[in-house]
C-alpha cells in the first residue's frame, strides 16, 4: 500500500510542477521509486522462485540438485516417502502450536500486569523482558542445555525440553507486541463498561480482549513462526529429537530430498495466503469506515 | 422513574491524590431531575467529583448518597449512575445498535432489542445502526454516547464535558436538545464543564468550583447578578471590581468611598466584611453619559471618565473607559440608535443603580477567575 501511494505521488506532483525538465530524466525521476521497488522485489522473490521451481524437479540420483533435469509431480504427490521427513514436520506442528498457546497466554498475561498495574520493579522488567531477545541463540541454546543437563533434564531431552526453550524465547516478542496494543488503548472504554452495568469479568470478554485481540493474534503468528523456524536453540535442547528445520539440516550433510522444496513452497504458500487474507480483511474494514 | 427521594447527595466528599487536594470537603444535593452544573476551571476537581458519584474513583473521605442508599464505595455497575464521557468512549468494535443495547443487555433485560430500536430513534440515529462508531460525525457519535447512558433510566446521568469536542454551531444546538430531553425525561442530570455559557444556559442550578471546593451555589441568574466572591464575578462573564472603602449603612444602602466620589449598593448584595472591599459591576449594567449630562439611569455616579478604546461588536459597543484613579473599566452598551456613538477622547460620566451593584471581600484576588486566552479551551 504504501510503496503504491509513494509511487503515485511521485510521477504525478513533479510531473505538474516541472514541465520543463528534459522528459527522459523526469521520467527517470518520476519512476525511480518503482524501478528501486521492483528490483528489491525481484532480489526477494528470486531464491523463493528457485524453491518452487526445483520443487518440480526430478533429480537423476538420490539427492536433489540444483540443475533443473525434468519436470514432475512426484515430489508433490511422494511428501511422506524420505524417512523421517513427515515426523520431523509433525513434532515440529506439534512443539511450535504448544508453544505459542503457551508464550501467548503467559505474555498475554505478562503484558497486561506491565501496562495496567504499577508495581515495584515494573521498569526494571521492562526492561529484563527484552534479554531474551538480545542474547544470542547459540548462548542461550547452549546455557538452556546446561541448565536441562544439571537438574536431571539429560534423559528427557526432546519435545518438553524443546517446548521450555521455544516458549522462552518467544515470551519477550509475544509481551513487545500485546503491549504495545494495550498502551493504544483507551482504559475510558473499560471504564464506559462498568458504568454500563459490566462487571469485571464481562468487561474483559466483551471490551478489553477483543480490543487487544489484532495484537495477540499478532503475537500468536509471531510465535508459531519463529518457534516453527528455530535451529539453532532447538539444536541444542532437543535430544534425540528431530524438527523439521534440523531435519533439513540432516538432509545437507546426506541425501537431500526434493520433497523439502515441496515443503518449501507449501509453507510460503501458506503464510502468502495469510498475508493476503489479512491485507484484504484490512481493507473490507477500512472501506466500511 | 417516577419514584421520589432519589436526591444524589454528596457529604463531605474528600479526594486526595498524593500531597494533591483535588476535591476538599464537598457537600452539596442535587434534587431529582434537575439538571444540575458543575462549573469550573480544568483542574478544579469537578471531574474528580463526577468519577466519585460513578463509581471510577473511590473517595478519600466522605459519602455518596442516591436517595437514602449509600452508594460510596458500589462498583460502578451495581449504581444506578450512567455517565456520557468526554469524547464519548463509545465501543470501536461495535455497532451502534450494540453500543447502545449494551447496558440493557448486561443486564438481561428481556426485551432489548425494541428497547435500542426506540432510544436510536429518539437520539436520531435510525439509518446508523448497524454502523461503527468510527463512521459516524462527533455529533453523532455524541447522540450515540447518550442514548447508550440514557436507555438505562438512570437515577443520575453524569455528563463530563459532553459538548466539548464539538464545534460551536453544533455545540449551541445539542445543548437546546440536551435540555429538552433532562425536561422530557425528568432524569437528574449532572453535568462537567468549564464553559460558563454552556452552564448558564442549560442548568437549573449551578456550583462554581475552584481548588476543589465549590465557590457559590445557586441559579445561573443569582449567580451572575450576585456573585459573593472575586472568582464567580470574574469566571461567570465579566465584571469591574473597583477598590473603595466602606463608609456607612444607610437604611438598605450601603455607602461605599470609590476614590473620593460616594456611591451606594444595596446591603443584601454586600459580602464584605471589612473596610475595605471590591466594589464590583458587570459592564452591560453600566451606562455611559456625555460628561455633565443630564443623568437619568442609575443613581450611582462616577465623574471624571475617558473613553480609551471602542469596540463596536454590532449588536453592542464595548467601550473602555479610564477613570481618574487610571483604572480602565469597561462598558458595554446596546447599539439602539438613540445617540452617537462615544469617540476615543471622549470625556464621559459613568452611571449604573445601587441594585446592580455588589461588593466582594477586600482580601480575594481581584483578577480570580479571569479567563486568559490559554485557559479557553
Amino acid at each position: 500500500m504504501a510503496t503504491v501511494a509513494t509511487r503515485e505521488r511521485v510521477s504525478s506532483d513533479p510531473g505538474r510542477a516541472k514541465p520543463s525538465k528534459r522528459p527522459v530524466g523526469r521520467w527517470l525521476s518520476d519512476h525511480l521509486v518503482l524501478l528501486v521497488g521492483i528490483l528489491v522485489l525481484v532480489y526477494i522473490f528470486v531464491p523463493i522462485g528457485y524453491i518452487f521451481a526445483l520443487s518440480f524437479n526430478q533429480p537423476s540420483g538420490r539427492s536433489a540438485t540444483a540443475q533443473f533435469e525434468s519436470f514432475t509431480w512426484s515430489n508433490w504427490t511422494s511428501i511422506c516417502e524420505p524417512e523421517g521427513l513427515c515426523d520431523s514436520l509433525q513434532l515440529s506442528f506439534e512443539v511450535s502450536i504448544t508453544a505459542t498457546l503457551l508464550a501467548t497466554l503467559l505474555g498475554t498475561l505478562m503484558a497486561f500486569a506491565l501496562v495496567r498495574h504499577s508495581f515495584r520493579g515494573r521498569s526494571t522488567s521492562n526492561l529484563v523482558i527484552f534479554l531474551p531477545m538480545a542474547t544470542p541463540e547459540v548462548v542461550m541454546g547452549s546455557s538452556l542445555l546446561a541448565m536441562f543437563v544439571s537438574v536431571g533434564l539429560d534423559s528427557v531431552l526432546g519435545f518438553v525440553t524443546i517446548v521450555i526453550a521455544h516458549v522462552l524465547f518467544c515470551l519477550s516478542f509475544v509481551v513487545v507486541t500485546v503491549k504495545a496494543r494495550l498502551v493504544g488503548m483507551d482504559s475510558r472504554l473499560e471504564q464506559a463498561a462498568m458504568d454500563l452495568y459490566a462487571n469485571e469479568w464481562q468487561t474483559f470478554r466483551l471490551v478489553t480482549l477483543p480490543l487487544a485481540m489484532p495484537g495477540i493474534v499478532a503475537a500468536a503468528m509471531l510465535s508459531f513462526s519463529l518457534s516453527f523456524d528455530d535451529f539453532i536453540v532447538t539444536n541444542f535442547t532437543s535430544g534425540q529429537s528431530v524438527t523439521f528445520p534440523l531435519y533439513v539440516y540432516g538432509s545437507k550433510l546426506r541425501d537431500f530430498p526434493a520433497q523439502l522444496f515441496v515443503v518449501g513452497t507449501l509453507m510460503f504458500l501458506v503464510s502468502f495466503v495469510f498475508v493476503i487474507a489479512a491485507e484484504l480483511w484490512r481493507r473490507r474494514r477500512s472501506a466500511i469506515r | 422513574m417516577a419514584d421520589t427521594g432519589r436526591d444524589l447527595r454528596v457529604e463531605g466528599l474528600t479526594k486526595r491524590f498524593g500531597d494533591f487536594l483535588a476535591v476538599d470537603d464537598l457537600t452539596l444535593t442535587v434534587p431529582q431531575g434537575s439538571f444540575f452544573a458543575l462549573l469550573g476551571p480544568s483542574g478544579c476537581g469537578k471531574t474528580t467529583t463526577l468519577r466519585m458519584v460513578a463509581g471510577l474513583d473511590d473517595p478519600t473521605a466522605g459519602r455518596v448518597l442516591i436517595g437514602d442508599e449509600d452508594v460510596t464505595y458500589l462498583r460502578p455497575y451495581k449504581r444506578p449512575v450512567n455517565t456520557v464521557f468526554q469524547s464519548y468512549a463509545l465501543f470501536p468494535h461495535l455497532t451502534i445498535f450494540e453500543n447502545v443495547a449494551f447496558g440493557l443487555r448486561r443486564r438481561g433485560v428481556k426485551d432489548y432489542k425494541q428497547k435500542t430500536l426506540d432510544m436510536i430513534d429518539l437520539v436520531q440515529l435510525g439509518p446508523y445502526a448497524a454502523r461503527k462508531p468510527a463512521q459516524l460525525s462527533g455529533g453523532q457519535q455524541q447522540r450515540v454516547a447518550l442514548g447508550r447512558a440514557l436507555i438505562n433510566e438512570p437515577a443520575v446521568l453524569l455528563l463530563d464535558e459532553p459538548l466539548g469536542a464539538l464545534d460551536l454551531k453544533l455545540r449551541r444546538q445539542m445543548q437546546i436538545e440536551l435540555k429538552r430531553i433532562q425536561t422530557e425525561i425528568a432524569v437528574t442530570f449532572v453535568h462537567v464543564t468549564h464553559d460558563q455559557e454552556e452552564a448558564m444556559t442549560m442548568a437549573d442550578t449551578i456550583a462554581v468550583m475552584n481548588h476543589g471546593v465549590i465557590e457559590q451555589m445557586g441559579a445561573p441568574g443569582d449567580l451572575y447578578e450576585n456573585p459573593e466572591t472575586t472568582f464567580v464575578a470574574n469566571f461567570l462573564g465579566q465584571s469591574n471590581l473597583i477598590r473603595v472603602d466602606v463608609i456607612d449603612t444607610v437604611d438598605q444602602d450601603v455607602v461605599v468611598d470609590c476614590y473620593g466620589q460616594k456611591v451606594g449598593v444595596v446591603a443584601s448584595r454586600s459580602h464584605a466584611g471589612g473596610r475595605n472591599a471590591w466594589l464590583g459591576v458587570r459592564p452591560e449594567k453600566v451606562f455611559a453619559e456625555a460628561a455633565g449630562a443630564d443623568h437619568r439611569v442609575g443613581s450611582n455616579i462616577l465623574t471624571g471618565g475617558r473613553v480609551t478604546d471602542v469596540s463596536f461588536v454590532g449588536v453592542s459597543t464595548q467601550y473602555l473607559v479610564a477613570m481618574p484613579w487610571g483604572q480602565e473599566l469597561m462598558v458595554f452598551e446596546q447599539n439602539t440608535g438613540q445617540r452617537p456613538l462615544f469617540r476615543n477622547g471622549d470625556q464621559l460620566d459613568i452611571t449604573w443603580s445601587p441594585a446592580h451593584a455588589f461588593l466582594l471581600d477586600a482580601d480575594q484576588d481581584a483578577r480570580a477567575g479571569v479567563m486568559t486566552p490559554e485557559d479557553d479551551e
